[in-house]
């Protein structure tokens, strides 16, 4: 089979191949997390010591809503489509996507929706400034003018975001090979399917909320204000009611990455393959009933508190199962660590200490002593970094030898994650300690009593930054001159794309459909 | 032998120094109890799960680093080939179902009583509003502005934590805080009293403390919860506390306040400025009131804080200036600062305003012409 390919610019602009498509979002999604890892940079640079010594208090809520919109719209959301992208066709034995030229319109519009959004940093006023979550009325009334292009950027973003997923799912139905029953699918299109269906499910409630809020500030509507019969708290509820979902959306294709690699190295099949499909679809169920556990403080009645309270701590029982089948997988196998194992042991590990603070942030009378400190910064960063990132980056260095034929150079796998392992930490824990402490969120400076934690955070962020240039620098040096790798490069992968392909995988794969027994 | 006795006595006394090092750490990054029986409750709750945590973190981790340890390839171990198991699996779902009723019965009890405000002996509405907070007590004629203390530094123990007038509470009294806000959302906390509520425009939320007579005479110190704007770092909450008879003379010295400052401003209204008064503490307010968005340049950060430099309200009619600085201008950060500074403040602030920087009106407002201006209100 001739494996012909276009070159030059057009091959990337015009293309409707999934291996190209991929590729394209995982570079844009690390070029994204580069810049708001640089934000983030500012922040802790502004925050080493107590005092203002670097930008403006108006700046630095800048730099914190675009660090958020960037990160998670930006890195996080578009690497995971980028794995899908790459990994579902050949996991499940199909040629491509089954939308591909949808695949390419929803990857094309992420650049032009990003454009829109930094160039905000340049226009009077400044970037949006009030947050990720941005919540009206700050946003609304007294949002800058910037805000009508985050508006639109968040349009284009959630439109590709749902092109992506209906292209999964119809993938998923419609282009498994003979004999890929749904039972057998990797638990990577387990949780990719699932993860789409919440996209579909809440994305366009988050297009519902920016556009509500384009009518206050512009024609004269009052959703979200109080002056003119409206609500403010709506507005988080709506909020939310996407955000919550989202939080999933963000780490459910981890869960699948790090399912895939810890069977390798423990050349042992996944334990409870099928409880942990349906975690997966209880934790997906489960997020549409607990959003307004982030509104603890807003004077909910306490009927509502309780409801949400409770439905939060259920999470944990899925959330439970998981590890323990990830725990029970590595038992009695027979262990290696190489670097994307490394980086999925430390997910399961991090993950959990994230999960654990979750448990703790949704008791709501204690709720009332972490909300909106950096109690919940701590949270979120350990199920976000250690918890998506660091399983995007395993998925990297477990598939690139399968996607370039080119090994990596596992010494330095290895002091990337030892690296990214020891500053995520020192970034991120000291926060749940300034946060206990009672230091808030989102603020530019701060009393004395919570300089320490803040200087040993800032001083892990500066590491944890530069080892992921360093991540960019192994990635470019394999591409350029790595190892070939083999078929199967791993003794104990199995799939379609170890099993039925070369490394690396052909530009077209599949073309007629494998046997599955 | 005696090397092995020796080696374990010298790792034991060094686990002894690291855990009390631990130990004195812990209380430094821990969550503080707080002072009231509500608070204590809170800080219970967060050790008791802390604890289940840690448990569940020996067995779990346990399990895994056991395996690293003893299931390794290198060791030659042979993988096992189980892949599940329902009655296992039916275990450990079980087992955290019965960890979280266990967590969530006295959390649910908490709550109930936290968000219980009824039977109140006292009332006080907490009003947010960039950047700082109104208070009034509702049974007592008192209400006045808590801001920011700015001449703190950072090596100042309450650096970013002092105000200029703090919230006073009597003890042992159910005090109730109406907490909302007059323009976007603001958060009220007292992490010492375990009190956090979000201050909401067109809403009135509720929340409540009871302080014990031994904390008589201590400053508690909280912040602003809820990203607000510029400066949302800036907005302390400060909470005074004073024994009940301590309670009810700065009730009566505020009354006293209140009425000499009454007469003062009508005092002031009374005569004429000369444009030096007027200039002089105009700057003084201009420079703690209005500088931090205008700028002491006059030049603002536009679009958001217009610069005042030039600008058509200040260059042009005089009431249009009045109307604007008395009444504020809403969907936007300018606040109303008519009940925020007498007659004579105003006066000033406004004509240093259509004077400095070169605007050069020469236009002279009086107090009298901001009581005048009220009066047509």
């Amino acid at each position: 089979m001739s494996d012909h390919h276009p070159t030059g610019f057009t091959r990337w602009l015009y293309t409707t191949n999934h291996k190209d498509i991929g590729s394209m979002y995982l570079w844009f999604s690390f070029i994204m997390f580069l810049i708001g890892g640089a934000m983030a940079m500012v922040i802790r640079a502004e925050l080493y010591q107590p005092g203002l010594q670097f930008v403006d208090p108006n700046f630095f809520n800048q730099m914190t809503t675009m660090h958020g919109l960037i990160m998670v719209f930006g890195a996080v959301m578009p690497s995971m489509v980028g794995l899908a992208n790459w990994l579902i066709p050949m996991m499940i034995g199909a040629p491509d996507m089954a939308l591909p030229r949808m695949n390419n319109w929803s990857f094309w519009i992420l650049p032009f929706a990003f454009t829109l959004l930094l160039s905000s940093l340049f226009m009077e006023g400044g970037a949006p400034n009030f947050g990720w979550t941005f919540y009206a009325p700050l946003s609304t009334t007294f949002g800058p003018p910037s805000t009508d292009f985050f508006i639109l950027g968040v349009h284009m973003m959630g439109i590709s975001s749902i092109m992506g997923a209906i292209n999964v799912i119809v993938t998923v139905f419609n282009m498994r090979a003979p004999g890929m029953t749904l039972m057998k699918m990797p638990l990577f299109v387990w949780t990719w399917l699932i993860t789409a269906f919440l996209l579909i499910m809440v994305m366009p409630v988050l297009a519902g909320t920016v556009t509500m809020m384009l009518t206050d500030r512009h024609f004269g509507t009052s959703f979200f204000d109080a002056a003119g019969g409206g609500d403010p708290v709506m507005f988080q509820h709506i909020f939310w009611f996407f955000g919550h979902p989202e939080v999933y959306i963000m780490i459910l294709p981890a869960f699948g990455v790090v399912s895939e690699i810890i069977p390798t190295f423990s050349r042992k099949k996944l334990f409870g393959y099928s409880s942990m499909v349906y975690a997966t679809a209880s934790i997906a169920l489960l997020s549409f009933i607990v959003w307004a556990h982030h509104m603890f403080a807003v004077g909910m009645p306490v009927a509502g508190e309780l409801f949400f309270m409770i439905a939060t701590m259920l999470i944990a029982v899925p959330t439970g199962v998981k590890v323990f089948n990830w725990v029970a997988t590595m038992w009695q196998g027979a262990l290696t660590f190489e670097t994307p194992m490394l980086f999925s042991i430390a997910f399961v590990i991090l993950f959990t200490i994230g999960g654990f603070s979750g448990v703790m942030l949704a008791m709501a009378p204690v709720d009332f002593q972490y909300h909106d400190t950096y109690f919940v910064v701590a949270h979120f960063h350990y199920v976000l970094f250690p918890g998506a990132i660091f399983g995007t980056t395993a998925a990297v260095y477990y598939w690139l030898p399968k996607w370039a034929g080119k090994m990596y150079n596992e010494t330095a796998g290895k002091i990337h994650f030892w690296l990214s392992m020891i500053f995520v930490n020192l970034t991120f824990f000291p926060m749940h300690f300034s946060g206990l402490a009672g230091m808030p969120r989102r603020i530019p400076d701060y009393n004395m009593m919570f300089a320490d934690f803040n200087m040993w955070a800032s001083i892990g962020a500066f590491g944890l930054g530069l080892t992921q240039v360093y991540f960019l620098v192994i990635v470019l040096l394999t591409l350029k001159n790595g190892k070939t790798a083999e078929q199967k490069q791993w003794e104990g992968a199995s799939g379609l794309e170890w099993d039925a392909m070369p490394s690396p995988a052909p530009y077209h794969t599949f073309s007629t459909p494998p046997k599955i027994d | 032998m005696a090397i092995r006795r020796k080696l374990i006595a010298g790792i034991a006394s060094l686990l002894s120094i690291v855990l009390s090092g631990v130990v004195q750490a812990a209380t430094d990054m821990n969550m503080r109890p707080g002072v009231t029986e509500t608070s204590n409750a809170a800080y219970d709750l967060h050790m008791m799960v802390i604890w289940v945590m840690v448990a569940i973190s020996v067995v779990v981790f346990g399990a895994m680093i056991y395996s690293f340890i003893f299931h390794r390839k290198s060791k030659n171990y042979k993988p096992a080939t189980f892949h599940h198991s329902t009655k296992v699996e039916m275990i450990w779902t079980a087992i955290p179902i019965i960890i979280l009723i266990y967590l969530t019965i006295p959390a649910v009890k908490l709550l109930i009583k936290m968000e219980d405000a009824s039977n109140s002996e006292m009332s006080i509405q907490v009003t947010g509003s960039q950047w700082k907070w109104h208070y009034k007590y509702l049974e007592h004629d008192v209400e006045f502005f808590s801001e920011l203390d700015r001449s703190l530094t950072i090596t100042d123990e309450n650096y970013l934590l002092e105000v200029d007038n703090a919230l006073v509470v009597p003890v042992e009294t159910k005090v109730r805080f109406l907490v909302t806000a007059s323009d976007v959302i603001h958060s009220w906390w007292v992490p010492d009293l375990a009190v956090k509520k979000d201050a909401i425009p067109g809403f009135i939320n509720e929340t409540w403390t009871a302080i014990p007579a031994d904390q008589a005479g201590k400053t508690f110190r909280g912040q602003c919860t809820e990203l607000c704007g510029k400066d949302h770092g800036f907005m302390p909450v400060v909470v005074k506390v004073l024994s009940k008879e301590d309670f009810k003379a700065w009730v009566a010295q505020k009354d006293q306040e209140r009425l000499a400052a009454e007469k003062a401003a009508a005092e002031a209204a009374a005569q004429s400025w000369d444009m030096d008064k007027l200039m002089a503490m105009g700057k003084e307010v201009y420079d703690s009131k209005c500088a931090q968005c205008h700028q002491a340049s006059g030049l603002g950060i536009p679009p958001a804080f217009p610069a005042l430099k030039g600008s058509p309200i200040a260059l042009g009619p005089v009431d249009a200036h009045i109307n604007i600085v008395v009444n504020g201008k809403s969907g936007t950060g300018m606040a109303a600062y008519g009940p925020q500074l007498t007659d004579a403040e105003l006066a000033a602030v406004i004509t240093y305003e259509r004077n400095a920087w070169e605007n050069n009106t020469g236009d002279k407002v009086q107090p009298a012409d901001i009581q005048a201006f009220k009066a047509g209100n």
